[in-house]
């Protein structure tokens, strides 16, 4: 073994690792969505996950976005087949309870599945703080240029689109993006 | 309790796997038989339990064992069973899985094979395989684990991918490209072997190496085609190939394993390229770790990518480690890999293929660069930039022409030198027929001068391949007076090797006028059409009869209904769709596929009015397209042919028998004359 030749080619090898090291610091699917400062898409659609306490409405109400001009709305679309929507909601409903006396409104949006097995995993999951609506035929989420679930925003209290997250949000994440926006109207 | 065995097993065979590893490669290195022999068992058991985890996860997916997390994330109730079962490599999890499934699998066989050979070079290669094993099963018991708990269990799951469920290559396609992709792992096994046991320094191991680096390349060239094959009749767009990141990650370990193949003769016949030929096959098997990595781990973006975790940091260790001790090792052992014959004269059949290794690696290095490009354009200037189309096809292109002008030089020159006269003699005859076929595309109206070029030097070395036949052939009819077809089939059978290396020319041919003749004379129309409306493309008329929804369990088809008609008279019906999956808003485009020798008719449903009252269609007239799928058929006969070679020279007694018309001396003169 000629360590002499082994080291020097593995120096030219050290280059081409760290290349590939970088790419993994970049994520090329990350593409600014045109969505945040534009209005929010409007919708009006039924409760059909009543949610808890303070924060329910009856079940078959219509919710419509118009309709909270001057509040925050978090609007989160979920499907029970959707694994990753588990780790985020037990966040989501401590999020929704801790802000709901400054004027956010939650609101989760079953995503692609049936009204049935969205109820079975509300239960199963311990509960949802906050009320669960239908969109059928997935209009609102084809509005809100839907890519996968879970994905959720923040509307401000004048109906723009301030955030937008992908994949399962946490607790401290949204509570920051919330206080930011409630404090200095950006989130 | 399927969740336990497969997890369980995966665990054991992790432990098992680490030991196998250090008994094989210690038990060759202190030549202890009784180490060697436990370790072997080990490798066996290493099989047996990672077969069970597989099988454990298909009756998962089967029995719709939704607590199980790979099935929660990509099984669904309504999914057909055969899409059901063969989701086990349509996500990340269950594709390592499966992956490391062919990978013992190909371990336990090779060791098996092998089991009586003499030295220590094939515990070395059973160790090496090993070790490669026990990085993809710290995956699967650690980030990528599929057997994962979901608790509360989900009462359905989303179904696989849409693009996953939409045809029947599914199930051809991946198992194909994992069986040439993790293949490319037996010859590097070899290889480290050789330089670990020092049987680098005699040639018996490049037989070895050779066979089941042909064996890879013969999966991996079927799966490219029916990659090809595939993208074509699911996306829409009427093509089969874009260089997009992973078509190129399958694309390159090909070419490296292209150029081995070739050169690898010239080390068999006269002692040179070896330190070459370990270089090429430690980087083919580099290149298919890099394509893996590049692709699963979200460094770049791709129709392909599969969704990220944290295995990106996993695979960037072991790619380091593979890259570094691999090419050290060799580097390390370069002097004991010295040519022990010179190369004679310019013109003969090694220059050719040294210039052939010299092009491939050209392209080779083109593809990887395009396919780098926009990482390194980030890491230097921060700015996203995509290498397309353009850019492969402009590089590409030249290497590829004088690739083909190689394919029909290399089999018409002897070894060592040719005279003038041989030159003379034998290439006169293509180039009559590489000139006709020139003045017959600029007849027919080609232009474009690569196309020319394409048309030209295939028809080139189309004739100086096909007269290896024909000459071989009819000398042996003038010998012993045999039909065409019986002298044809003893010339093939008395040199397979040879002749199945002609023959994957042939098909690689074939493959290439369906690639030049599609490309050169594809015609396009796009229109939206009124129920009764037709329009008019080639020979053909299209007329949109119908609009129509129909439910299927798992989705909804929208379809329109074709008639095409061709001078006036009505020749066939065709039906495109799009189809809708609950899980994803995007329809799926369903194309339909007119199949005939000349070429096909392709129709896509761009667009269709709610009422159902027009359609859009996108029509595409695509001459000689099927020549590619059967040209990829024919490299993979003349492959299977060339490694017929090896199972008679392992059974001589038996090869003997079935083939009672040993050569005369006649007929091996003329062989060798022919040569």
């Amino acid at each position: 073994m000629n360590w002499k030749r082994a080291t020097i080619t593995a120096g030219f090898l050290v280059p081409v690792i760290g290349l590939l090291a970088f790419g993994l610091t970049r994520d090329p699917k990350e593409i600014d969505s045109p969505l945040p400062g534009k209005p929010a898409p409007g919708f009006a659609l039924p409760v059909f996950s009543p949610g808890e306490g303070k924060l329910a409405l009856a079940v078959g109400d219509t919710v419509r976005l118009a309709e909270h001009k001057g509040g925050v709305v978090v609007l989160n679309f979920w499907a029970s087949w959707c694994l990753q929507c588990r780790d985020e909601h037990v966040e989501l409903s401590k999020t929704a309870r801790a802000f709901y006396d400054r004027g956010v409104r939650f609101y989760g949006v079953l995503y692609n599945d049936q009204e049935s097995y969205g109820l079975k995993w509300i239960e199963e999951m311990g509960g949802q703080a906050y009320p669960s609506l239908l969109d059928p035929r997935t209009r609102t989420a084809i509005d809100y240029g839907l890519y996968g679930v879970p994905e959720t925003f923040l509307v401000t209290p004048d109906g723009r689109v301030a955030y937008k997250h992908i994949g399962p949000i946490s607790e401290r994440l949204l509570s920051q993006k919330l206080d930011s926006l409630l404090r200095a109207g950006t989130p | 309790m399927t969740r336990l065995l497969g997890s369980g097993s995966l665990v054991v065979a992790l432990g098992v796997a680490i030991y196998a590893a250090l008994a094989l490669l210690a038990g060759a290195r202190r030549k202890r038989t009784d180490l060697l022999r436990s370790g072997e068992l080990a490798l066996y058991a290493v099989w047996g339990l990672v077969t069970t985890a597989t099988l454990s996860m298909v009756y998962a997916l089967v029995s719709h064992d939704f607590s199980v997390k790979y099935v929660a994330m990509v099984g669904s109730r309504a999914t057909p069973l055969f899409y059901t079962v063969i989701s086990l490599w349509g996500a990340l999890e269950g594709s390592i899985l499966f992956w490391i499934f062919v990978l013992t699998s190909l371990s336990a066989l090779v060791t098996y094979q092998n089991r009586d050979r003499q030295g220590t070079l094939v515990p070395y290669a059973g160790g090496v395989l090993m070790m490669i094993s026990i990085f993809f099963l710290i995956m699967l018991v650690g980030p990528a684990n599929p057997f994962g708990l979901v608790s509360p269990t989900p009462a359905d799951g989303p179904g696989p991918n849409p693009l996953l469920q939409n045809h029947i290559l599914m199930g051809v396609h991946p198992p194909l490209l994992y069986l040439g992709y993790v293949g490319m792992s037996v010859p590097f096994a070899f290889g480290i072997g050789a330089v670990l046991s020092g049987e680098i320094e005699n040639d018996g191991w490049i037989r070895l190496t050779r066979k089941w680096s042909l064996v890879a390349w013969m999966f991996l060239s079927a799966a490219i085609i029916a990659g090809m094959w595939w993208s074509y009749e699911v996306l829409g767009w009427g093509g089969y190939w874009a260089w997009d990141p992973v078509e190129n990650a399958s694309f390159i370990p090909w070419l490296t394993a292209t150029a081995f193949l070739h050169s690898v003769m010239v080390q068999e016949r006269r002692g040179l390229l070896k330190l070459w030929n370990l270089n090429l096959i430690v980087a083919t098997f580099a290149l298919t770790i890099l394509g893996t990595f590049l692709t699963r781990s979200g460094v770049l973006s791709s129709v392909h990518a599969f969704s990220e975790g944290p295995i990106g940091r996993y695979f960037l260790g072991f790619i380091t480690i593979v890259l570094i001790s691999s090419f050290a090792l060799v580097a390390g052992n370069s002097e004991r890999l010295r040519p022990t014959g010179n190369l004679d004269a310019a013109v003969s059949r090694e220059s050719v293929f040294l210039l052939n290794n010299l092009f491939l690696t050209a392209f080779t290095i083109t593809v990887l660069v395009g396919t780098l490009f926009p990482l390194v354009a980030e890491a230097i200037r921060g700015v996203k930039v995509s290498v397309g189309e353009p850019f492969f096809n402009r590089m590409t292109l030249p290497i590829c022409t004088a690739l083909l002008f190689l394919m029909g030089v290399g089999p018409a020159l002897p070894w060592r030198a040719a005279s003038g006269d041989v030159v003379k003699r034998q290439l006169l005859p293509p180039t009559v027929v590489a000139v006709i076929a020139l003045v017959v595309s600029l007849v027919i109206g080609v232009r474009s001068p690569y196309a020319l070029a394409a048309f030209s030097f295939g028809a080139f070395a189309l004739a100086a391949n096909a007269r290896e036949f024909i000459d071989g052939a009819a000398a042996r009819r003038r010998a012993h007076g045999e039909s065409p077809p019986v002298a044809l089939a003893r010339l093939v059978g008395g040199n397979r090797r040879r002749y199945g290396g002609y023959i994957a020319h042939l098909g690689v041919l074939t493959v290439t006028l369906g690639i030049g003749a599609s490309s050169t004379f594809r015609a396009e129309r796009e229109a939206t059409l009124k129920k009764g409306e037709t329009m008019a493309i080639g020979p053909f008329t299209v007329r949109l009869d119908d609009v129509y929804r129909r439910d299927e369990p798992q989705r909804m088809v929208l379809a329109a209904g074709v008639t095409i008609l061709k001078g006036g008279r009505e020749v066939g019906r065709m039906e495109p769709r799009m189809n809708f999956y609950p899980t994803q808003d995007q329809p799926v485009p369903t194309p339909s596929v007119r199949t005939r020798p000349a070429g096909d008719l392709y129709i896509n449903l761009q667009a269709f009015a709610q009422d159902g009252s027009n359609a859009t269609l996108r029509v595409i007239q695509e001459p000689l397209v099927p020549w590619i799928w059967a040209g990829g058929m024919i490299v993979v006969l003349g492959a299977l042919v060339s490694l017929g070679a090896g199972l008679k020279e392992r059974l001589p007694a038996r090869a003997a028998v079935r083939a009672p018309a040993a050569p005369r001396p006649a007929t091996a003169a003329l062989e060798e004359a022919a040569r």
